[in-house]
């Protein structure tokens, strides 16, 4: 049995040693292909020949839009949870202050009532939303693991029955309808607004776009003295500390970034849907987000990204077959179902998630000093 | 125990003078239990002191105290005379104090290299700013630590820079700490017991490069169990037992004290 799990952990890692020991200019290629391939596939003409791969009882765009959103949310708590090892399920507490934030900025039906674009609104928000994971990480990362958990846990649940509750800002559970659509200066070909109601596709291409500068940062941020310390952070601390590390600095660090990212995506949602409420926030969404990071692989970008693909799309996907083949398929119900099952599975076999945390070990340099005959050291 | 260490291994030369660090009439309690009584001792540049004690004599926890986890009840200790009691325990690093864990406390997911760069990052500058938008500073820093923990990495003699950290053999662990915590730039090394679980031809390699380490000018403060090392390398000794010093001075006299051999040297290894 161990044998087993052992063989099938191992094929991961030739796969990855494979992808690797391929050129520098190959490997962009393959990412530039994939890019192009991603920024195609709303495109009726085009996903309707991947019949295996498209969603067939959804909206494919919609479907895409809100998976690339989820990756989006995912690639911003894998800084956290991930990178620094800081166990945050208040992350959609984030989500939420970015949210709000656009719809307070920008809606007419608003207290405020100042009518910024949702452009403007949209740095607005990540700075509100990072300036509140300052507030919050303050005084909670002096605690650990399951105590920051719980503590944030807290932050989240507050943020939602606030939203729900207060008549003043929050406009209760009716919400703040009314938000404009992101840059309705653009126009399409029909020369209605680009950012529209019934096409997704736009929303997805800016989401896309927005995933790529993120993971770009965040990419910049983890090969770096950052994400070094992030990484001895999670390893251990009190070790961390004694190697020089600022850790507070760099754990409020993780924490605010991760908190942009989150209240970015809030922004993005806001944007689309036009409309919010504190329905928009609940618990178990902040508990997808954590389990698509773990099922990818935390402390990994990319993995992070297959992570929240799988836990978003291929349920809409399975939706799709199932009403081919004549099932009703309501993954809405069956979702955490089969996602506990996954879990555990994955927990077994592959407890470092499907592409684990490999730091990108060795560099040319290295490689090349690793070939180079040492001298006799001992 | 005692007479299988040879004289001729004592060092030649006087002890340097200078005072690096100060140990001042240091007393830890934690509750009712006092850790440290009323500790006092000078530790010079350039030297080698060996601390050594029956276990629970307070060695690890003195070192503790001097790297800032610990703060001592009663009494100070100063560093280059500023006191480094009641300080962040990264500044008390970049001050210029190193240490190795007895326990190796590696950063298991981390390679060796990035092991060793996490400790040359102690004295970077490049901000979140100039990491996000890859600044030039990111660059020089970047490459002169690499290139550093390159070089440390070979100075203790680990020859796979890639290699996670946990799939290193246990000697090359504990060489990967001495070299991570070189790579804060130390003028002291504090290592807290670098043998334990060594063979003896790995105790010969260990004692050259802690020689080699004090030729590269770092003083170098050794808790550690194993007395043929201890003397071998070794200028000056400092015993410690329930917590007091009871003796202070070069191997040779340290050896032939009679406090010494009743609290440690005299009863075999194993039970002490």
């Amino acid at each position: 049995m161990n044998a087993h799990i052992e063989k099938v952990r191992s094929r991961g890692a030739s796969m990855r040693a494979r992808w690797d020991s391929m050129p520098r200019q190959v490997r962009w290629v393959a990412l530039l292909a994939l890019i192009v391939f991603l920024y195609l596939l709303p495109n009726r003409w085009f996903y309707i020949n991947l019949w295996y791969f498209r969603t067939m009882e959804s909206d494919m765009a919609t479907v895409l839009f809100e998976t690339a959103f989820f990756v989006l949310l995912a690639v911003g708590l894998n800084v956290v949870v991930g990178f620094a090892g800081l166990l945050d399920l208040g992350y959609f507490g984030f989500f939420a202050v970015g949210a709000y934030t656009v719809a307070l900025l920008t809606s007419p039906e608003s207290r405020f009532d100042i009518g910024w674009p949702w452009l403007a609104a949209v740095p607005a928000a990540v700075a509100v939303t990072m300036i509140s994971g300052v507030i919050l990480g303050g005084p909670t990362l002096r605690l650990r693991g399951d105590y920051l958990a719980i503590v944030t846990l807290g932050f989240a649940e507050m943020i939602r029955l606030y939203a729900s509750r207060n008549e003043g800002i929050a406009n209760g559970q009716r919400g703040i309808p009314q938000i404009p659509h992101p840059v309705p200066d653009v126009k399409g070909s029909d020369g209605q607004s680009l950012f529209g109601v019934v096409d997704a596709r736009p929303y997805y291409w800016l989401t896309l776009t927005i995933i790529i500068f993120v993971i770009l940062g965040v990419r910049n941020l983890t090969r770096s003295r950052v994400g070094r310390a992030w990484v001895a952070i999670r390893e251990d601390e009190d070790a961390a500390q004694i190697m020089g590390v600022p850790t507070f600095k760099y754990k409020l660090w993780a924490f605010a970034i991760g908190a942009a990212v989150g209240g970015l995506s809030g922004a993005l949602f806001a944007g689309k849907q036009s409309f919010i409420n504190s329905d928009s926030f609940q618990l178990t969404n902040s508990i997808l987000v954590l389990a698509a990071v773990i099922l990818g692989g935390a402390g990994n970008i990319y993995g992070a990204v297959i992570g929240a693909f799988i836990t978003w799309y291929l349920p809409e996907w399975v939706r799709g077959i199932g009403g081919a083949l004549g099932l009703e398929i309501n993954v809405a119900e069956y979702r955490i179902l089969i996602f506990g099952a996954v879990l555990i599975v994955m927990m077994i076999f592959r407890p470092q998630g499907i592409l684990p945390n490999r730091r990108r070990a060795a560099e040319f340099a290295d490689r090349r000093q690793e070939a180079a005959p040492t001298e006799a050291s001992t | 125990m005692t007479d299988t260490v040879p004289d001729t291994t004592a060092p030649a030369k006087a002890p340097p003078r200078e005072a690096l660090l100060e140990v001042d009439h240091v007393t830890l309690r934690f509750g009712g239990v006092v850790a440290l009584n009323d500790v006092d001792f000078t530790l010079y540049k350039g030297e080698i002191l060996g601390l050594i004690g029956p276990n629970g004599a307070g060695k690890t926890t003195c070192f503790n105290a001097m790297t800032g986890v610990y703060t001592p009840t009663q009494g100070e200790i100063r560093f280059n005379g500023q006191r480094i009691s009641g300080r962040a325990r990264h500044k008390i690093t970049q001050m210029g104090i190193a240490r190795t864990f007895q326990n190796i406390r590696l950063f298991p997911e981390m390679t060796a290299l990035e092991n060793v760069m996490v400790g040359a990052d102690a004295h970077h500058k490049t901000s979140v700013v100039s990491a996000l938008f890859r600044l030039p500073r990111f660059w020089k820093e970047e490459r002169s630590g690499r290139d550093r923990a390159h070089d440390l990495l070979r100075f203790v003699g680990i020859a796979r820079p890639g290699e996670l950290a946990r799939n290193l053999s246990y000697g090359e662990q504990r060489r990967l700490e001495i070299a991570r915590a070189l790579a804060t730039s130390p003028t002291l090394l504090c290592l807290d017991e670098p043998a334990a679980g060594f063979n003896p031809a790995e105790k010969d390699s260990l004692l050259q490069l802690i020689r080699k380490i004090r030729d590269t000018g770092i003083t170098v403060l050794l808790i550690e169990h194993d007395m043929r090392l201890v003397m071998g390398v070794t200028d000056r000794i400092v015993v410690l037992e329930f917590g007091k010093k009871i003796a202070e001075g070069l191997p040779a006299e340290v050896r032939d004290n009679p406090a010494v051999v009743a609290a440690y040297l005299g009863v075999p290894t194993d039970a002490a």
